[in-house]
């Protein structure tokens, strides 16, 4: 019940593509070492060969790296551009909306820069709505402050599951996923685990101090609608 | 000494010096220094005491070279083809564009004009051959004009001199008696060629001889080869900004392009200034096309770094890498062209930010993280040869691995405890090593093997850690621990 009320919340990302068009989401990571967020981007795209444009600033390019072919894969040629400034960035994410042939538009904005204020964010969703292209803006180190983020991400690392082989090595990833913001599906807190052999996205309530069905119950659902 | 606004007086001597063997000596000198006695070639001292009044000024060939680089360039507005010619000579390929000025005496009268707006003396000639326009501009009467047939009868009477030959071969040939180049032809030619038959080309009246008649081929090659296809706004009066007759020139230059079936790659904006100046805005795209509105746009930002100086009265527009290009056909069912959109896109990031933060990461057959991914540009095309790598690979790898502290190390795996960006992380769980040798045949001798690890520490964060060397490799001290990459 609670894994298929999760999907319904995440629908339009990749799950039940055709549901809702592409559009903008913020994601917050917890750490700029930290590449769930990137890892977490990645599992969302859409499953075809269509190329990424990758826009870093210099301060996400030291802190965060830059994203790696060999780790990535090939499915997606990645088109990088590497800038000095955010208002840059968000010029070039800008322009590079306006072209239906990419698979999404990736930003990397270091901290809470002028140029990132609500009217940019508004811009860029807007822009991503009307060219059905998904656009990622992965903020560092930032504060969530007001944004037309459709969809707002907090995403963390959490211990991998058990290797199948190996009980000292890591295995799976797994994440924290807040969605702590939506427009247009309910916020809620999820613990996924990426298969990556198959590629795929297992999501869990997150358990833990909380009670599993506090957020998520039937009852609350009843009242609101 | 500066060109325009305090040129000395006409009735002074004044010559310009450069250091010689022994001293400083003359490199050229006015006319009234010419005609009190003095003569290029000779030491300062020994004229000072013929001419008292002499002021010598220093003088700067490399600057004066420069000048004459940027004075070819300019020079193209009355002619595709041009180069310097030594130290202080223009060569301007004219034929079949002096009726474009009126014919070849108007045109000499016109390019006299022109470098004199500029502040400059000149002496000009038109010559069937580069050598015979050599002698008739510099021994020749003013402004002379020899025909196809005319060159031998022209020249006869110029000193040797005009032949182009070093300063010994001239006084050799003063010193035999012959002292006009119309000497020179009379000798028979076996004993010219008996005589200089193992001199080079610059002490070989022969063969100079016969460039000047037109007999050994001397090809004008121009700096540059001229663009093929290009549009051209003469302005009535100087302006400052070209942008507004910039999408009417690239209409034209788009229509030349469509009727020869071709596209380009890259633009050439030249602006000629009044001052004698050219300036030149290039932009580049990564796939040849004749769309005016793109190729338009494709300016923007950028016709601000044009410094007009008094500004410019004549703009040309040049096509660059030109290729053929089919006509396409659009989508009947409306869609759009991905790869049409794709490379407009990579054209427009790559004319605002520069072609080298706009790239195209590409992976290369190497075990060594760092080589074996590379950025190409993304004008450019990608290899076809990538191989995917099967071991996992951190999603981000670090441009400069990053040093840790290692605070409880372990004999067999990854430290237990370390500090890294001033935070004790405490490894979980790790996988590994995996060691990446060296590459012997790119690397320095003594480069350290890495030993690679996948660590987990206790809040879930995923590194790639790894060591330099082993203990007692003999490359070094103490391995050290450095932070390469993240996993997701």
């Amino acid at each position: 019940m609670g894994v298929l009320r999760m999907q319904q919340g995440l629908a339009g990302q990749g799950i039940r593509p055709a549901a809702m068009p592409h559009t903008l989401a913020e994601v917050f990571p917890a750490a700029p070492a930290d590449a769930s967020a990137t890892a977490f981007m990645l599992s969302r795209l859409p499953k075809t060969n269509a190329p990424i444009l990758w826009v870093q600033d210099r301060l996400s390019r030291k802190e965060a790296g830059y994203p790696s072919l060999a780790g990535i894969g090939l499915q997606h040629p990645i088109i990088m551009v590497d800038l000095s400034r955010a208002s840059d960035v968000l010029w070039a994410m800008e322009d590079g909306l306006r072209c239906r042939a990419l698979a999404a538009v990736v930003g990397e904005v270091w901290g809470d820069p002028p140029a990132l204020d609500f009217t940019a964010t508004k811009r860029l969703a807007m822009r991503a709505e009307a060219a059905d292209v998904s656009c990622w803006l992965i903020r560092r180190a930032a504060s969530p402050d007001l944004s037309a983020a459709r969809d707002r991400w907090r995403i963390a690392s959490l211990p991998s599951a058990t290797h199948p082989h190996d009980a000292q090595a890591p295995g799976d990833p797994r994440w924290a996923l807040d969605l702590f913001r939506s427009r247009r599906s309910k916020p809620g807190q999820w613990v996924a685990t990426y298969e990556r052999a198959a590629d795929r996205l297992h999501l869990a309530a997150a358990t833990g101090d909380r009670a599993v069905d506090k957020g998520d119950g039937a009852a609350r659902q009843r009242a609101a609608g | 000494m500066e060109r325009q606004g305090n040129a000395p007086p006409d009735d002074i001597p004044v010559v310009l010096a450069r250091e010689g063997h022994h001293g400083p000596v003359i490199h050229a000198a006015n006319r009234k220094a010419r005609m009190d006695g003095v003569n290029p070639g000779a030491r300062v001292v020994d004229m000072r005491a013929i001419c008292p009044e002499l002021q010598v000024e220093y003088a700067d060939p490399a600057g004066d070279r420069a000048v004459l680089d940027r004075l070819v360039l300019w020079a193209r507005r009355f002619c595709p083809w041009t180069v310097r010619d030594g130290d202080d000579g223009i060569i301007l390929d004219t034929t079949g564009s002096d009726h474009l000025w009126g014919g070849e005496a108007a045109m000499l009268v016109e390019i006299e004009t022109q470098l004199a707006l500029l502040g400059l003396s000149a002496r000009l000639a038109v010559a069937p051959t580069w050598g015979a326009a050599w002698a008739l501009a510099r021994f020749g009467p003013v402004r002379s004009i020899c025909k196809e047939d005319e060159a031998f009868f022209k020249l006869g009477p110029l000193p040797v001199a005009g032949l182009r030959l070093n300063a010994d071969t001239v006084l050799l040939l003063r010193r035999l008696g012959l002292k006009t180049i119309g000497a020179v032809m009379d000798v028979p030619r076996l004993s010219l060629t008996r005589r200089f038959v193992k001199a080079g080309l610059e002490a070989n009246p022969l063969m100079r001889l016969d460039q000047a008649l037109g007999k050994l081929a001397e090809p004008v090659a121009s700096v540059e080869a001229r663009p093929p296809i290009r549009a051209t706004a003469r302005l009535a009066e100087p302006i400052f900004d070209p942008s507004p007759h910039l999408p009417e020139l690239c209409e034209d230059l788009c229509e030349q392009l469509k009727v020869a079936g071709l596209g380009c790659r890259a633009l050439h904006l030249v602006v000629y200034r009044t001052d004698g100046d050219v300036a030149e805005v290039t932009v580049r795209t990564s796939a040849p096309t004749r769309d005016p509105a793109h190729l338009h746009s494709l300016f923007r930002d950028k016709l601000e770094r044009i410094n007009p100086g008094f500004g410019f009265d004549l703009i040309t527009l040049a096509a660059g890498g030109v290729e053929e290009v089919e006509e396409r056909q659009t989508r009947l069912d409306g869609d759009s062209d991905d790869d049409l959109h794709l490379s407009r896109l990579i054209d427009r990031l790559s004319a605002k930010f520069g072609p080298r933060s706009v790239t195209h990461p590409v992976l290369h057959q190497s075990h060594v993280p760092e080589r074996a991914e590379g950025a190409l540009a993304a004008l450019a095309k990608a290899p076809a040869d990538q191989t995917e790598v099967t071991k996992e690979r951190p999603l981000r790898l670090l441009d400069h691995p990053e040093e840790v502290r290692v605070l409880y190390a372990v004999p067999e795996g990854p430290p237990a405890q370390f500090i890294w960006r001033r935070q004790t992380c405490r490894v979980a769980r790790y996988a590994g090593p995996e060691r990446i040798a060296p590459e012997w045949w790119k690397d320095r001798p003594g480069t350290r093997l890495r030993d690679y690890f996948k660590v987990e520490d206790a809040s879930g964060r995923r590194l790639w850690l790894y060591r330099e060397g082993v203990l007692g490799d003999g490359r070094g001290a103490e391995p050290r621990w450095f932070v390469h990459g993240f996993f997701g």
